[in-house]
């Protein structure tokens, strides 16, 4: 590697406490960010790729949240030793995020300027003239006509590729150097979803901002992401290229989770192939042994898999696999 | 078509009117599906798929006459849904079958695997409570479970296990015909396979017959023989899906197409991306509905309703510029 990274993840733990005990839902993640890069973590639901977004934000609701080891790194200042009021300087200045669902995380009974402009108001030492005139600024980039009008208007007024414009605005005002997009178009039609991404991609490209997107689906990653990070019960199991990841999965679990889903084809063929399955569920996170997370469900299992950890695999300059199998192939 | 089709859908329209804001306005109405016309052989499965407010899930639940449709016929085997009565649709109902999307909200709660199984049975009258108690095992078989599960209630099975539960009282009645309502979209893309694996497996066993209603291109593109694609409450391209995906005629289903996101390098490099909004159903453009964020649009799109016309050999769109 040779730049430095923008932001690092080390040996990240988080745990919830329920009425079950102690929840581990991150063990030991490690994570990098180069500057200017797009990076996926895709995963089945409950896999902890939301909550890996959530602890760079500082977002867990502590109690019953807990990091209880590791740093993240932003530019060498770890934000897990910042306190609750230097983090906010950091929130949607340095790092912003935007959600999922963007009905439920905007405000109904602020508008629509008003909220795009309280984050440059917070952030920026701005009159409220210019926060206006940067809010319009900013909504035009975006892609939304005629913001002059629209920063007037409530969030239930606007479509709802319109809303997750106005979250992007939101988290863009200040010229963040990490946007990390959760499942950003998980509630919005195909078409959306397409202009939303050419809309993420163009701000990554012009204005050189670090994304990280969190998704359950492999397309999408492989339309938009440069590099991937694929989790399975809160653990890192395979990370590299995106057409690495794709072309040549090593972790049985990416396997999987790439062979188990249609993919648009040109030509469809006269006959319908099966689909491959991943036996089984997801794992219950309170019930995890000590070893491979994944064995339960894995074609591939060994009695190894079951007592160890598995350790991480090189396959190449930035290819990695946690798995026995993967090791012993090698 | 040679053989005479399972069902046959003929300008099928599904109107709402909405509330009026005030007792002088003049009511508006909702053109949910606005004359469709389909049919499905027996044993195929034929695909639904637009964006959200296309009007695709009401065409499903029109044709089961869970919305009562405006006018149009939906004839299933030698009978016309549309002109029956209440009660001889409620016996009719054991030929159609439907599974929702959800299957969180879709049973109830408080009732277990084997008692919701067991509910259309119980309604339709169908063989002595023993019979039916057999007949719920053997269903639960069927699609992956296990008999002794019929004790265990939704909450206790997973997202997976609870949408097969959905899939064994669809088939309680031995139906010939099941819609099937975006049955995988709400599910975990590992589970997604093993439901769309279960369908065709089914279909196949007991020459079942599909309609098939989903957003996503890449579901539809593996499990339909024929496809339909609509977009404001119309029909605007249908075809086998291999005269579809090969040969795509129409604009909003090319839009669609490189919409969506694949690992396909090939397929991933000529993406055009439509600009706008789905228009809204209540005042829908003139002329052809898609004019406006249509790239090719000319002025007779805007004043012109473009009709559904054969193109070639069973491959159908609705387009002035074909």
């Amino acid at each position: 590697m040779s730049q430095k990274p923008l932001l690092q993840v080390k040996g990240l733990c988080v745990e919830f406490s329920t009425r079950r005990g102690n929840v581990q839902v991150l063990n030991h993640l490690d994570l990098h960010l180069d500057p200017g890069e797009a990076l996926g973590i895709v995963g089945e639901s409950g896999c902890g790729k939301s909550m890996t977004a959530l602890s760079i934000m500082q977002l867990i609701p502590v109690p019953p949240g807990n990091i209880s080891a590791g740093q993240i790194l932003l530019n060498d200042t770890d934000l897990l030793q910042l306190s609750e009021k230097h983090m906010q300087d950091i929130r949607g200045n340095d790092i912003s995020m935007i959600f999922q669902e963007p009905m439920t995380s905007l405000n109904p009974v602020f508008t629509v300027g008003t909220q795009v402009s309280e984050n440059i108001r917070r952030h920026q030492s701005a009159t409220r003239a210019q926060a206006r005139e940067k809010t319009i600024q900013i909504l035009e980039a975006v892609g939304i006509p005629v913001p002059e009008l629209r920063i007037h208007q409530y969030p239930h007024e606007l479509s709802g590729g319109m809303r997750q414009r106005v979250m992007i605005a939101m988290a863009l005002c200040c010229q963040p150097q990490v946007l990390i997009a959760d499942e950003p178009t998980t509630a919005l039609d195909v078409t959306i979803q397409a202009q939303i991404f050419d809309l993420l991609r163009q701000i990554q490209t012009e204005m050189g901002t670090a994304v990280i997107l969190i998704t359950h689906d492999m397309s999408v990653i492989a339309e938009f992401a440069d590099r991937v990070v694929v989790m399975y019960a809160g653990s890192k199991v395979e990370e590299g290229m995106v057409r690495d990841i794709i072309d040549t999965p090593r972790h049985p679990y990416t396997r999987g989770l790439i062979s188990c889903v249609p993919f648009l084809k040109k030509d469809p063929g006269t006959e319908r192939e099966e689909l491959n399955e991943i036996p089984g569920v997801v794992p219950d996170m309170s019930q995890l042994g000590v070893g491979c997370s994944f064995a339960p469900r894995c074609n591939y299992v060994m009695e190894k898999c079951y007592l160890e950890k598995p350790p991480e695999v090189r396959l190449g300059d930035n290819h990695h696999a946690h798995c026995w199998y993967v090791e012993e192939a090698k | 078509m040679s053989a005479q089709p399972l069902l046959k859908v003929d300008n099928l329209k599904t109107h709402f009117t909405l509330s009026k804001p005030h007792p002088f306005a003049t009511p508006q109405v909702v053109y949910a599906v606005d004359g469709i016309n389909f049919e499905i052989e027996r044993g195929k499965t034929f695909g639904l798929v637009g964006e959200s407010g296309c009007g695709k899930s009401t065409t499903a639940l029109s044709v089961l006459r869970l919305v009562e449709p405006t006018s149009g016929s939906v004839v299933l085997k030698d009978t016309d849904v549309c002109q029956l009565n209440r009660k001889e649709l409620q016996r009719f109902r054991g030929n159609m079958q439907i599974v929702f999307q959800d299957p969180y909200s879709s049973m109830n709660p408080r009732a277990t695997a084997g008692e919701i199984i067991r509910s259309p049975l119980k309604i339709l009258k169908i063989g002595t409570a023993q019979e039916q108690h057999d007949r719920v095992g053997e269903l639960l078989k069927l699609v992956g479970l296990r008999p002794e599960q019929r004790n265990l209630f939704p909450h206790q099975f997973s997202g997976g296990q609870r949408q097969r539960i959905c899939v064994a009282r669809a088939l309680a009645p031995n139906p010939d015909f099941i819609v099937c309502d975006e049955p995988v979209s709400a599910l975990d893309v590992a589970i997604q396979s093993q439901i769309l694996n279960l369908l065709v497996r089914l279909q196949k066993e007991l020459n079942l017959t599909y309609l098939f209603i989903s957003h996503d291109m890449a579901v539809v593109q593996h499990i339909c023989d024929d496809i339909a694609v609509m977009y404001l409450g119309k029909i605007v391209e249908k075809a086998d899906r291999r005269s579809l995906f090969m040969d795509v005629k129409h604009p909003y289903t090319q839009a669609l197409l490189s919409a969506v996101p694949t690992i396909d390098v090939e397929l991933q490099q000529k993406a055009t991306h439509l600009e706008g909004d789905v228009p809204s159903p209540i005042d829908p453009p003139s002329g052809c509905y898609f004019h406006p964020r249509c790239p090719r649009a000319e002025a007779r799109c805007v004043k012109e309703e473009p009709l559904l016309r054969e193109i070639l050999p069973n491959h159908w769109a609705a387009c002035h510029l074909i």
